[in-house]
C-alpha cells in the first residue's frame, strides 16, 4: 500500500475486477501491485480463482456467478489498506547463462547495423544490466522484463518468424526476454540460453516469480553445451542470490 | 480403457481448466462449451468438473475396452454405436468392444463425449485439459489408450433425454459487457460495435476467433494487462478477436468487450461465416 498511488476499480465482465494504477512501467507501481497480489492470495478466498498481474494492473478473477461487484470492491479496498500479514516472498537475482555466438544470435549482425553498435557492445550492454521480472504471461514461463538499456531498443521484425527456438534470448522494441518454448515471434534474436524457463515436470514449473531479477551472463559455445547437458540430467543449479532492495 | 481408432482433427480431452497458475503464465484452457459438457456430466451423475472428450471435427472413432455409460451433448455430429444412430443428452450403455463414432456436424461446432466417472487421463497443474507444453499430448492420437472407470451394470437405463434450448445453437445475439477499454472508443466506433452484424472468419481455434469485419481503430496499444476467455480485442488493423478458452493470460490490444459466460459457450458452437451481433448488457 502506497498512499501516493492512485488506483481505480472497474468490472471486467461478470466474473472479474480490473484494478488499474497509472499507466506507466515503474518499479514502485509494480511493487505495490505485487504486495496487493500477495495480500489477496493470503486471504485464501474460495470465490477468488486467480489474480493476474500486468505492468500497471491487477485482475481478480472470481468463480462464475460468485462476484457481487460492489461488495467485492469494498472488501478488496479493505485488503489493500490492511497490514501485510502475508509472508513476503524474497526476491532473488537469477544468473542466466546466455551464449551470444552468431550461430544462436542470428539477428545480432543486422541489429548491430540498426542500432549503430558493435556486436560486442550489444552483448556487453545486454549482459551488464539487472532486469526486473514485472510479471509472467504470453506463454507459460515467459517473463516480462524491465530495464533494457535505451541503446538496445530495436523495433520488432516486420515479418515475424514462424519458429523461434526454445531458449532464444531476444529484443523486441523496448523489451528483452527469453522464449520458454518454441513459438512464433517477431523479436530480434541475440542469443540462446540452455536454461528451462518452464518445466512441467518440476513441482514449481517456473523458477522465477514477479519481483525477482534476471542477470544474463555471457558464455561460450563450449560452456553452453556443457550446461545444456547438465540441465538435461537435472544436475544444473541456476546461480541465485537474495536481492536486498 | 477406451482406444482411439480414428483421432479426427483437433479433438482433445478437456475439463474445466487450470485456475491459479496465471502467475507463471499458464492459460485456463478447458471445455469450449461448458454448458454442453456440464449437461453430459450431470446426465451421468458425474461432477460438473469431470473430464470429457471434446470433438471438434467428426470422422473419429473410439472403441470401449470395458463396460460403461456415456452421454453425448453439444452439437449433433451423427453419433453412432456400432453403426447405429444414438441420441444426444441421454445416458447410453456401452459394452466391451463397442465402437462409438462421429460423422458430419448437422448443427453446432463441437460435441462432448462424457463417460461415467469421467475421463481418467493424467492431471497436470490440477487439470486434465490438453495444452501444449503442459500435457504430453495436444490432440487425440491414433492408438491412444484413454483410462476410464469400468462400470458394473446393475441399473436399467431409462430412455429419457434432456431437451436443450435450440437457441444455444441458433441465436445470433451474443450477450456481453463493456470491456475495460470500451469507453476509449469514439461514439461512432461504439455504435458500430454494438449495432453491426459480425461474422466469424476462417481463422478460428481454441485460442481465439477472428472476425471478418473491421472497426476503424484509432486506439493505441495498452500496457500489457490481463485478458480472459471471452475478451474481445481490437487489433491495430481494426480486426476483432474473441479470445477463447486457450487464450494467453495477458495481452496488449485494447479490450473493447467482455462476453458473458453463456455467450462464450454460444460462440463455441458457431463456425466460419456464422453471423451474430454483440448485445450489450448492464452489470
Amino acid at each position: 500500500m502506497q498512499l501516493n498511488l492512485k488506483i481505480t476499480y472497474k468490472p471486467f465482465g461478470d466474473a472479474a475486477i480490473l484494478i488499474a494504477w497509472d499507466a506507466e512501467i515503474s518499479i514502485s507501481i509494480s511493487n505495490d501491485i505485487l504486495e496487493f497480489q500477495q495480500k489477496i492470495k493470503a486471504l485464501k478466498d474460495d470465490n477468488i480463482v486467480d489474480v493476474i498481474m500486468g505492468y500497471s494492473s491487477l485482475t481478480v478473477v472470481f468463480k462464475k456467478r460468485k462476484m457481487e461487484y460492489l461488495n467485492a470492491v469494498k472488501s478488496l479496498k479493505k485488503t489493500y489498506f490492511s497490514e501485510c500479514n502475508a509472508l513476503k516472498k524474497m526476491p532473488f537475482i537469477w544468473e542466466i547463462p546466455v551464449c551470444y555466438d552468431l550461430e544462436f544470435g542470428i539477428d545480432l549482425q543486422e541489429m548491430a547495423k540498426k542500432v549503430n553498435l558493435e556486436v560486442s557492445e550489444i552483448i556487453k550492454l545486454h549482459s551488464q544490466e539487472r532486469y526486473r521480472v514485472y510479471f509472467i504471461g504470453f506463454l507459460p514461463g515467459f517473463l516480462y522484463l524491465g530495464g533494457l538499456q535505451k541503446q538496445l531498443f530495436n523495433e520488432r521484425k516486420a515479418n515475424p518468424r514462424l519458429h523461434v527456438p526454445k531458449g532464444a534470448v531476444a529484443i523486441g522494441g523496448e523489451q528483452t526476454g527469453v522464449y520458454p518454448t518454441e513459438s512464433a515471434g517477431g523479436w530480434n534474436i541475440i542469443g540462446k540460453t540452455p536454461i528451462n524457463f518452464f518445466n512441467i515436470n518440476k513441482d514449481n514449473p517456473c523458477f522465477a516469480k514477479a519481483g525477482d531479477f534476471i542477470k544474463f551472463v555471457a558464455i561460450d559455445k563450449h560452456q553452453f553445451l556443457q550446461i545444456e547437458k547438465e540441465v538435461q540430467d537435472t544436475s544444473y543449479k541456476i546461480f541465485k542470490t537474495l536481492y536486498n532492495a | 480403457m477406451l482406444s482411439v481408432l480414428k483421432p479426427g482433427f483437433f479433438n482433445s480431452i478437456q475439463d474445466k481448466g487450470r485456475f491459479g497458475f496465471a502467475a507463471i503464465g499458464v492459460p485456463v484452457a478447458g471445455v469450449m462449451d461448458e454448458s454442453a459438457s456440464e449437461l453430459a456430466n450431470s446426465v451421468l451423475n458425474n461432477t460438473l468438473e469431470a473430464a470429457v472428450l471434446e470433438i471438434y471435427s467428426g470422422s473419429c472413432e473410439f472403441q470401449f475396452l470395458c463396460a460403461s455409460f456415456i452421454c453425448i451433448s453439444g452439437g449433433d455430429f451423427s453419433a453412432k454405436i456400432n453403426n447405429q444412430a444414438i441420441g444426444l443428452n441421454k445416458k447410453i450403455s456401452v459394452f466391451p468392444n463397442d465402437i462409438v463414432s462421429f460423422g458430419k456436424a448437422k448443427y453446432g461446432a463441437r460435441c462432448y463425449l462424457a463417460v461415467a466417472g469421467g475421463i481418467q487421463s493424467e492431471v497436470k497443474l490440477n487439470s486434465r485439459s490438453f495444452y501444449k507444453g503442459i500435457t504430453q499430448d495436444v490432440f487425440l492420437k491414433r492408438g491412444m489408450k484413454i483410462a476410464i472407470l469400468e462400470v458394473l451394470k446393475s441399473e436399467l437405463v431409462s430412455n429419457a433425454s434432456i431437451k436443450v434450448n435450440a437457441l444455444h445453437f441458433s441465436s445470433s445475439n451474443i450477450k456481453c459487457y463493456k470491456g475495460p477499454e470500451f469507453e476509449r472508443l469514439q461514439a461512432d466506433q461504439q455504435k458500430k460495435l454494438i449495432e453491426n452484424f459480425f461474422s466469424i472468419s476462417k481463422d478460428i481455434n481454441r485460442m481465439g476467433y477472428r472476425l471478418n469485419e473491421t472497426i476503424p481503430n484509432t486506439l493505441s496499444s495498452i500496457l500489457t494487462s490481463a485478458v480472459l476467455p471471452g475478451t474481445v480485442q481490437l487489433t491495430p488493423s481494426g480486426k476483432l478477436i474473441i479470445l477463447m478458452r486457450d487464450c494467453q493470460v495477458t495481452g496488449g490490444y485494447p479490450r473493447v468487450l467482455q462476453l458473458s459466460e453463456e455467450a462464450i459457450n454460444c460462440i463455441a458452437q458457431k463456425s466460419t461465416n456464422s453471423q451474430f451481433r454483440f448485445v450489450l448488457e448492464k452489470l
